[in-house]
């Protein structure tokens, strides 16, 4: 076992870009993840890198687009109001079939809202964001060592699938510390980035575009994007059950959410509620075989996240009307308490609600 | 159920609320166990006040936000006001008594004054107080040993500040004394 060292979520997600081989950092300041362009602004010349703080979010995705097509490890990171003025070009990079790593972490909205921890860009960032039919590989982590491990993973998925990454934290994973061990990667080489715009000496030149004018041919290039989606879904799908295995009740969850979840459930647990969790870890892929297979053996799900309501969209599109699906959370960077949750499902459990 | 603590430190910004908050964390990583540390980092810290809360466990942490805390450690009257009727009952408050005029309201729980500012300056360094907040609430719940504090605080200071060391150890010894009566 590697050392432990005390850490940001922020910290640790910085680091591990660097230690998955992430050599360009394009980005525009904003709370509560301004701690990850500082540590990329003194870490990157280390080791040969480049951090750039663009003039803003549009400059600083293209950047990303433009290092990504030229074959690079490339990432950016922002907050809510920063993401939703990168989502052109994030549309962009999907359409033109280019990996690279995208960073929230989360503060509450809508406009510039606040800088407290949210989770209310669930929608924008599972069912597209920027215009187009697209969509991004959506990581979730909720502790701080699991945002070190996944945002390793998210520069090798993107690779796989020449794709967007996005790792979507709340601000409580940013500025939270935890003991963090960075773990060393097998090192299976990337698939070659034969399409990269890199000068075309003695080859044929490669072609980056996102314009397709004939319909005919744009379809197809949907269609071929839809079939990326769907061996996603088929392959990558990640979820950690808790407790479900007896449980009466599930609870879904995750992110700080989830966590503060697992509290709740110890709680419940000590008073005779049989309940656990089921974590979405991808938001997408989303696990809906998970909250379908659920759906057979309990009769009520609670869906917990820090908004008004949004993943609760997807956990009722998988059980498919056959279990009761409700919802609670808090919105505007209130957190729910473990005590708030498990009132909640005490109020179900006694058929309340 | 394994060893488990949680506490809410709370104060002016400047106090080294925080920083004293990681050294806990930090010993208590050493000591090989699994621990938190969260900021506030909202529109509160705006009004010059800070606060963090550290869990430590043997088991996963789940919750890294704690309604009502074990411990409570407080260096402004703000923080005893806002703080004081989360306290678990049975639960811990020390108080830093040169700068928090208000009286605790509480009777179920366990308080522990501290003049932290007065022995502070009287070591030499108003600013270590919060080094005697820490001793005083390490003797009593032993959360870490004394030791890996110390050692954190070097670790932390860095070479070249043998002096701040210094002072910010007897400062601990101090509060550690007050906190074992």
């Amino acid at each position: 076992m590697g050392e432990k060292v005390l850490i940001t979520g922020n910290e640790a997600i910085a680091e591990a870009a660097i230690q998955a081989g992430c050599r360009f950092f394009f980005g525009y300041p904003i709370t509560p993840q301004n701690k990850i362009p500082e540590y990329m602004s003194a870490r990157m010349p280390q080791v040969g890198g480049c951090f750039v703080q663009a003039e803003s979010e549009l400059a600083a995705i293209y950047m990303v687009f433009g290092a990504a097509g030229a074959g690079a490890r490339v990432m950016t990171s922002s907050s809510s109001p920063g993401i939703s003025l990168k989502m052109e070009g994030i549309s962009y990079i999907a359409g033109a079939e280019l990996p690279c790593v995208i960073v929230n972490v989360m503060r509450g909205g809508p406009g510039l809202g606040g800088i407290l921890p949210s989770q209310s860009d669930y929608f924008q960032a599972t069912k597209g964001g920027g215009h187009g039919d697209y969509r991004l590989l959506v990581l979730a982590p909720s502790t701080v060592q699991e945002a070190a491990d996944l945002m390793m993973d998210a520069f090798d998925l993107a690779d796989k699938y020449r794709n967007p990454v996005m790792v979507l934290a709340d601000g409580y994973i940013g500025q939270m510390m935890e003991p963090v061990e960075f773990k060393k990667r097998s090192s299976i080489p990337p698939p070659p980035k034969d399409w990269a715009i890199t000068g075309a000496k003695g080859r044929p030149r490669n072609l980056i575009k996102t314009l397709y004018l004939d319909p005919e041919e744009l379809e197809k290039h949907n269609i071929k994007l839809h079939r990326k989606y769907l061996e996603m879904a088929k392959n990558e799908v990640r979820v950690e059950n808790y407790m479900t295995e007896d449980a009466e009740i599930v609870i879904a969850a995750y992110g700080t959410t989830a966590r503060i979840t697992k509290t709740a459930i110890k709680i419940l647990r000590e008073k005779g509620i049989k309940a656990g969790l089921i974590r979405p870890i991808t938001l997408f892929p989303f696990p809906y075989k998970t909250f379908e297979e659920a759906a057979e053996k309990v009769d009520n799900i609670l869906v917990v996240e820090m908004n008004m309501g949004q993943m609760v969209e997807d956990v009722k599109l998988a059980v498919c009307g056959k279990t009761k699906v409700h919802v609670d959370g808090r919105s505007g960077g209130m957190v729910p308490s473990y005590d708030e949750i498990a009132a909640q499902v005490e109020k179900i459990v006694e058929r309340r609600l | 159920m394994g060893f488990y603590e949680d506490l809410i430190i709370a104060g002016f910004g400047g106090q080294g609320i925080l920083f004293i908050g990681k050294l806990l964390a930090y010993a208590a990583m050493k000591e090989g166990r699994n621990v938190t540390w969260i900021p506030s980092y909202g529109p509160e810290m705006r009004g010059g006040t800070a606060n963090c809360t550290v869990v430590v466990s043997d088991e996963e942490i789940g919750s890294p936000v704690i309604t009502n805390p074990h411990s409570l450690i407080v260096m402004n009257n703000p923080s005893l006001e806002a703080f004081e009727p989360r306290l678990k009952t049975g639960g811990l408050l020390v108080v830093n008594t040169s700068l928090v005029t208000l009286q605790p309201k509480r009777d179920d729980i366990t308080i522990v004054h501290v003049p932290a500012n007065k022995i502070a300056i009287e070591l030499g360094n108003d600013r270590a107080a919060n080094m005697v907040m820490l001793g005083a609430y390490l003797a009593r719940t032993k959360l870490v040993a004394e030791e890996s504090i110390l050692d954190a605080l070097e670790k932390v200071l860095g070479k070249g500040k043998e002096e701040l060391f210094e002072v910010n150890k007897a400062a601990f010894e101090k509060g550690t004394e007050i906190g074992r009566v």
